[in-house]
């Protein structure tokens, strides 16, 4: 397999790789997966598993939690720690999880609907926090494991079941609440910019605090088909030709319409000190030599 | 015996600890069993807030008090909200100067000590509620006073021992001289 | 194992069952606690907050119940022994994650100390109106252990308790306090930690390659591992199989169901406990738990006075229930008399396993304060003459 020609080069991809790289970081046992043909979520997943591979993590130290949804199955598919707990706390598990044994690199992969809506305190206060943790959202602007209902990113205008008549509440600006809210590295990708969102993970990652990619991935089943928007392929097809990569852009401007313009890029990337250093920090000063700095 | 003590204030009088160091003196220093049961919640921050202690030599069963024998007030609406449930014969601890003891009961026992005078010549009115304490020490004797003075050093802030105890055996003496002068 | 001297505040001190709760904590070992403030039980996590910094322990102030209760069970797979606290709405707003806590079988501690309800009700005077809910308010069939201190030295005691039996049997365990005896100050005891049993997490010790996260032990309690251990678990509040992947069928939910139903009701006899006095020769038989069973006392004294055979049964541990003692009393033919502060939870219990034999009489409260202790004497009373 050669370098795909769907955006400019940013890797160079060997000759002589094995038939799927990312086996390794899947439960091969539990195959086949419950997506739908030509979902974006695999693909997003495949993105991890080659940003992993590249990490140099200890892969027995990296733990994934996931949300309820479609997304929320990623968890299960991945050969790491894994965690599948409730619609919408995915955040307050790791956050449990990474303060009581920091050695872990804690991910949490979710969607839009999980993450946002029921989910969306966790969110605002994890980044506010600067948790020490990667959340992967995967925004298909829709409820899928449901039916298709109606979300907290879904475009104004789209329809839903919940919103046949069409979506006239405002949707998130995901990248915009996440700077808003402190987090240390803001990117957007779509399920379309593989080698992209590979990148961004691995930065992700690295990434000391409060890290968060919002994906955009089409949902053929539901939300391609009740919008008349073609199946999976037609939308990357869409991805590829109305997204505008623009990094270190204000992240207000980076809002979704309704088959508009898609402003993808990595927007936020700085330095603030993570809660844990925070906290030992903070300690350190004021009990002196009596605080042992904690390390789980 | 089961002895039901309730103490009544205004917030900032330090009613609450004053429950906390009577129920301390008794339980850890003094061999007796105590409860103490404080009000909470905005009632606690009121004009009349109160702290309830349970006495006894046998441990304590129901945890509330019902009729205290004893009742140590430090303002005009504590008197007047809680001096009727006083049992009758029992004693009630008035600060002089803060407590006009309107419509006295006649089958209650009356003390009162210008505490707030005596913490003030101590140089912080603050202590108002440890005097109070000694004196209640001296004229009711249900806590041996020398567990009491070490449950005021356990409970009042680092630093300020020397002048609690300063307070507390100011209101004490005073509540001594009483008594002499009273069975006189 | 012994206590952890670190943190061991040996010695007799003058707590409140709020501050007893969190000593009773601190020395069974607990080092993650997460909780949101909410009266009467604030002062749980007041002074965890202060405590913890110098005893290696993390607090965090989540942003509401919902995180609280899911945060500890991330902390519970991190390793640690982990705790949170709450009381009324609160509990309420944690029921999904007692839920969670039992179908994944993770070990921790949830404190509720009980406030009137329902809803805002009275967030400043007790009750005892989340006994029900304690035992059935997640969804779904699954058991849980809970216990009911009466006093401050209790809410040391059976804090240490509960971690004990979490661990033991892999399983929430709710300590079921209430605003009077959390509020309440007395001596509490702290023993020196080498007297303080603690019982660890039940850590797999077998070859990695055998390892299945959900396979029980003779007594159907699976043995743990935690993240970053190198196992590669997966962890989740679907129906799944022993090696914890979801199983989507009737076949995996009658494997899994039964048996977090069944550990604890198959070691049931080793979790109860309650105490008596003057049972044996007894014609009525006060079943209390919690302040109730302080407040009931009084009652008793003044009707073994009168020459009334009255005997007191104190629920120490509330569920699982002792069904087989109720049974057993109602066999001899002992009138039994419940006195609550809700309108009648534990009686339904008490109803039900004495199956009509004998008179069976609700002393009810509706919260607020306690009972006055003649309600219950009244209620003995009257079954003796009516009997």
């Amino acid at each position: 397999m050669k370098g795909v020609e769907m955006e400019d080069q940013m890797y160079e991809i060997e000759e002589t790789m094995p038939l799927n790289p990312v086996e390794s970081f899947l439960r091969m046992d539990r195959m086949p997966h419950i997506w739908c043909p030509s979902c974006g979520i695999g693909t997003t997943v495949n993105c991890f598993g080659r940003a992993l591979e590249t990490s140099g993590l200890d892969m027995d130290k990296v733990a994934i939690v996931s949300g309820i949804g479609c997304t929320g199955r990623v968890a299960g598919y991945l050969n790491l720690d894994s965690f599948h707990t409730t619609h919408g706390r995915p955040i307050p598990f790791a956050t449990g999880l990474k303060l009581a044994n920091p050695e872990l690199k804690v991910v949490v992969y979710s969607g839009d609907g999980d993450l946002f809506a029921i989910g969306g305190n966790h969110f605002i206060h994890a980044a506010r926090r600067n948790l020490d943790m990667t959340v992967i959202c995967v925004n298909n602007f829709i409820y899928g494991m449901t039916g298709g209902q109606v979300a907290p990113t879904t475009p104004i205008s789209a329809t839903a079941t919940t919103a046949p008549h069409g979506n006239f509440e405002q949707p998130f600006n995901l990248p915009y609440l996440a700077e808003s809210c402190g987090a240390v590295y803001v990117a957007r990708w779509t399920a379309y910019h593989v080698r992209y969102l590979t990148k961004a993970i691995k930065e992700a990652l690295a990434k000391k605090g409060f890290s968060f990619i919002e994906v955009l991935a089409p949902c053929p089943t539901l939300y391609s088909r009740r919008n008349k928007l073609g199946d999976g392929l037609d939308q990357m097809v869409f991805y590829k030709e109305h997204s505008e990569i623009q990094h270190n852009i204000d992240t207000k401007t980076a809002t979704l319409d309704f088959q508009g313009k898609i402003i993808v890029g990595k927007f936020v990337d700085k330095e603030r000190p993570d809660y844990l250093t925070l906290m030992n920090e903070h300690y350190q000063k004021k009990f002196g030599d009596k605080y042992t700095p904690y390390k789980g | 015996m089961r002895t039901e003590i309730k103490i009544g204030g205004f917030g900032g009088q330090g009613v609450i600890l004053s429950g906390y160091i009577i129920g301390r003196a008794a339980a850890i220093y003094d061999n007796k069993y105590s409860t103490m049961i404080q009000a909470f919640g905005p009632e606690a921050r009121g004009s009349a807030c109160s702290a309830q202690v349970i006495v006894d030599l046998e441990a304590i069963a129901y945890p509330y008090i019902t009729t205290p024998q004893i009742l140590v007030v430090m303002s005009q609406e504590a008197y007047t909200k809680f001096s009727p449930e006083l049992v009758a014969g029992g004693i009630l601890v008035t600060e002089e100067e803060l407590v006009v003891p309107h419509s006295l009961r006649k089958d209650v026992i009356h003390y009162s000590i210008p505490a707030m005078r005596f913490a003030e010549d101590l140089g912080k009115k603050l202590v108002i509620n440890i005097v109070m304490m000694g004196f209640m020490t001296a004229v009711t004797k249900l806590i041996d006073p020398e567990a009491m003075r070490k449950a005021v050093i356990a409970s009042v802030p680092k630093g300020t021992e020397e002048l609690n105890l300063k307070a507390f055996d100011k209101g004490y003496e005073y509540g001594l001289e009483m008594l002499k002068n009273k069975s006189n | 194992m012994k206590a952890d001297p670190k943190g061991v505040l040996t010695g007799a001190h003058f707590l409140d069952g709020d501050h007893a709760c969190s000593e009773g904590a601190i020395s069974a070992g607990c080092r993650f606690v997460a909780g949101y403030p909410i009266t009467p039980s604030t002062e749980v996590v007041e002074r965890i907050a202060e405590r913890f910094p110098l005893v290696g322990g993390v607090f965090i102030q989540m942003e509401d119940e919902i995180a609280s209760s899911i945060a500890i069970l991330g902390g519970a797979w991190g390793g640690k022994k982990v705790m949170t606290v709450t009381s009324g709405p609160g509990f309420s707003l944690m029921m999904e994650h007692i839920g969670l806590a039992a179908m994944t079988e993770t070990p921790c501690v949830f404190v509720d100390v009980q406030r009137a309800g329902p809803s805002t009700g009275l967030p400043t005077q007790p009750a005892q109106g989340d006994m029900m809910q304690a035992r059935w308010g997640s969804h779904g069939d699954y058991a849980i252990i809970a216990l009911c201190p009466n006093s401050p030295q209790e809410c040391y005691d059976l804090t240490i308790k509960a971690f004990n039996l979490a661990e033991q049997y892999r399983v929430p365990v709710l300590l079921m306090m209430d605003e009077c005896v959390g509020h309440m100050t007395e001596r509490v005891i702290i023993p020196p930690a080498e007297e303080i049993e603690i019982t660890p997490r039940r850590f797999y010790d077998g070859p990695k390659e055998d390892f299945l996260l959900f396979k029980p032990d003779a007594d159907l309690v699976p043995p743990m591992v935690k993240a970053g251990d190198g196992y590669r678990i997966h962890v989740t509040g679907l129906t799944h199989d022993e090696k914890g992947y979801p199983h989507m069928s009737p076949t995996a939910q009658a494997k899994l169901i039964p048996r977090l139903v069944n550990k604890i009701k198959l070691n049931a006899d080793k979790i109860i406990e309650y105490k008596e006095d003057q049972v044996e020769g007894a014609d009525v038989v006060v079943v209390s738990y919690g302040i109730t069973s302080r407040v009931a006392l009084p009652a008793i004294e003044q009707a073994r006075k009168e020459g009334i055979k009255v005997g007191h049964l104190r629920l120490i541990v509330a569920w699982p229930f002792p069904e087989k003692r109720i049974q057993e009393l109602a066999a001899k033919g002992k009138a039994l008399v419940v006195p609550e502060l809700n309108l009648g939870q534990i009686f339904y219990e008490v109803e039900r396993n004495a199956y009509g034999k004998v008179p069976v009489t609700l002393v009810p409260h509706p919260g607020g304060t306690v009972h006055n202790p003649k309600e219950i004497y009244n209620a003995i009373k009257s079954i003796r003459h009516g009997g």
